[in-house]
């Protein structure tokens, strides 16, 4: 696709129909609404995640089968699993494993995947080929089936699985990063910085990676949805992590024949879902707020 | 345009040839050890035991003879034999990729059937009520795990309501249709067999909308985004002046060109759509590739799960390969 050309002039609007022109409050709201409300959903996450033990009504692992599969009540307000344990005080329990996991391979992909994408972008050459095809590599594995193999390899565990998660999760960034500094390279300022003799260290660190930045938090952000999902499969799986473990994914997997007692299943699945609903809803603001020009998509 | 495949091409076969290195690689330099997997604990504990299981398996080789075996038994189209089946491991691929192709088509002709007309839609009545509804069922689609999907519809479809089959391609008690291909639904066609069809179709309902559910969104969301850009081009201007109807314009003029970040954006999301299909298969229990390649990363069945990666990222670069082949008979600037 070619990008629409600056210069044509006249409204692009004839397409769309005339709206009655929105008040400020209802633009401002209509843009960014949803933003605020993605901020909220994260942060109630986050909160939850950290008071866990102290906001849970009952001790996510006490076993007691005289309550086995419960219908939520009063009592238990999403019912009790196969061992007759509370499905609320797991779920509150279990976000603190799917956040702390998300971040983790996200905030760390993102820094190894930066590196190698602005290092080959300022090296070029020999350098930026090597490193390119090696991130050709491995984005030509379908990343669940190799994060799979990867994760069965290394054995059952929280790290393990965040590990084999990790190895696949830089190329993109990589990429981004390469593209972004290339641009940035060709800019006055670096010449006028090379020409100053700065080291290229400095240069790359303090003057091309902070204007990269922007559009790398995007990605970062629409990104921790993403890994606390494979995260999440992967538990569902049965790899990420070891039982009585609480955790979203693995919640999942053990209702996954109880057709009848849904609530087993549902709950955690809800749990993902709005954390990642969250994190879209910001990275899309984020995106919009930096970009202006990618409101219209 | 020869050129241009000619390097596409080789490219292709170069990474194909890298990739089996790695993933051979990492399946057997990792810590995880198959015997305790396979054996149990009883055997594993008596070293004779151990020391013959590995032999058979060729396990007490050096890493680089066991890469040359390899090598030698792909290049005749020898995947070599599964730890966990005792079965050559292609057979076992050729067996359980029928049910996988068949659900990723399925899915993949779902998602452009609803994603297109809902992207046009969308970018035509810009901000208005088809727009809002678009935009959410993206976001749900992409933002609900696969897994959890698959069971909410087991539960409310065929638990609850009971107006869909439970898992599986066919009942428990029919036989699989009769044919060539594996593919339920064409075989069951070639033998004229419609009530295997008829349940074959059923059977796909489900898990189809599962997996597509994600590949929805992208597609719409292309389609829209693509769609509002061709909208504001000169020659949709031009085509006003000259007085078109607004939905020759729509159609004719503007959608072709929209299509084309949308051809490269579905052959990309098929290949997710058979990769994918991990999660749903194992809630629906379709015996296709997905479950395979669980089960054997469970069992450290390594020379299954080199295999079956090997397939599946043969079958990645090949798309992709087709993709940019596409794209260049699409947009003749490609081509330099």
């Amino acid at each position: 696709m070619s990008a629409p050309l600056d210069v044509s002039i006249g409204a692009p609007g004839i397409a769309v129909p005339a709206v009655a022109a929105p008040s400020r409050l209802r633009r401002r709201l209509r843009r960014y609404g949803p933003a605020w409300v993605g901020g909220g959903i994260v942060i109630a996450w986050v909160l939850v995640a950290l008071l866990a033990p102290w906001i849970s009504p009952y001790h996510p692992d006490a076993v007691d089968v005289s309550i086995r599969l419960r219908p939520p009540s009063l009592a238990h307000w999403m019912g009790t699993d196969t061992l007759g344990r509370d499905v609320f005080s797991r779920l509150l329990h279990g976000a603190r494993l799917s956040l702390a996991a998300g971040f983790t391979v996200v905030i760390l992909g993102a820094a190894i995947g930066t590196t190698i994408g602005i290092v080959a972008a300022w090296t070029r050459g020999f350098g930026d080929e090597a490193l390119m095809r090696l991130t050709d590599l491995v984005l030509c594995f379908p990343p669940i089936i190799l994060a799979l193999a990867i994760a069965a390899a290394l054995g059952i565990g929280p790290l393990n699985t965040i590990l084999a998660m990790l190895v696949v999760w830089w190329p993109k960034f990589a990429r981004l990063a390469r593209a972004l500094a290339l641009v940035q390279r060709s800019q006055e300022y670096v010449e006028a910085a090379t020409v100053l003799g700065l080291r290229p260290r400095r240069i790359l660190a303090r003057h091309i990676l902070p204007n990269t930045l922007g559009p790398l938090a995007v990605l970062v952000t629409l990104d921790l949805g993403n890994a606390i999902l494979t995260f999440a499969g992967l538990s569902f799986l049965g790899l990420g992590v070891i039982p009585p473990m609480p955790e979203w994914g693995s919640m999942v997997a053990e209702g996954r024949e109880l057709v009848e007692q849904w609530w087993v299943a549902a709950f955690p699945g809800l749990a993902i879902l709005t954390v990642v609903v969250g994190f879209n809803f910001c990275g899309d603001g984020l995106r919009d707020w930096l970009d202006p020009r990618s409101r219209s998509r | 345009m020869a050129r241009y495949i000619g390097k596409r091409l080789l490219l292709a076969a170069l990474m194909a040839v890298l990739a089996s290195c790695v993933i051979f690689l990492i399946a057997n330099l990792v810590p995880g050890d198959p015997v305790l997997a396979q054996l149990g604990d009883v055997a594993a504990s008596d070293p004779a035991i151990v020391a013959r299981w590995r032999a058979k398996w060729g396990l007490d080789l050096p890493l680089w003879e066991r890469y040359g075996i390899f090598l030698t038994g792909l290049l005749h189209g020898d995947l070599g034999i599964s730890i966990a089946t005792h079965r050559p491991v292609l057979d076992d691929i050729r067996q359980y990729a029928p049910a996988t192709i068949e659900l990723a088509t399925i899915a993949f002709l779902l998602s452009l059937v609803i994603g297109i007309p809902l992207g046009i839609a969308a970018a035509v009545r810009r901000d208005g009520w088809i727009d809002s509804a678009a935009r959410a069922l993206s976001l749900l689609g992409v933002s609900a795990p696969t897994f959890w999907l698959a069971f909410m519809m087991l539960a409310i479809f065929y638990g609850g309501l009971g107006w869909a089959p439970g898992p599986g391609r066919i009942d428990p008690i029919a036989f699989p249709p009769e044919g060539p291909t594996g593919l339920f639904l064409i075989d069951s066609i070639w033998s004229g067999d419609w009530e295997g069809f008829q349940d074959s179709l059923a059977h796909l309902v489900l898990p189809s909308i599962v997996l597509a559910a994600a590949t929805i969104g992208l597609i719409t969301r292309t389609t829209r985004a693509a769609m509002l850009d061709s909208l504001q081009q000169d020659y949709v201007r031009v085509s006003r002046a000259k007085g078109l109807h607004e939905w020759a314009i729509i159609l004719r003029h503007a959608l072709p060109n929209a299509l084309v970040p949308v051809v490269t954006l579905g052959g990309l999301a098929y290949a997710n759509l058979l990769a994918g299909a991990v999660m749903t298969e194992t809630v629906f229990a379709w015996p296709g590739l997905g479950r395979y390649t669980f089960t054997s990363a469970a069992a450290l069945d390594f020379p299954a799960i080199v295999g079956i990666t090997l397939v599946v990222s043969i079958t990645f670069l090949l798309v992709n390969l087709a993709v940019d082949l596409s794209y260049a008979l699409l947009d003749p600037r490609v081509r330099r």
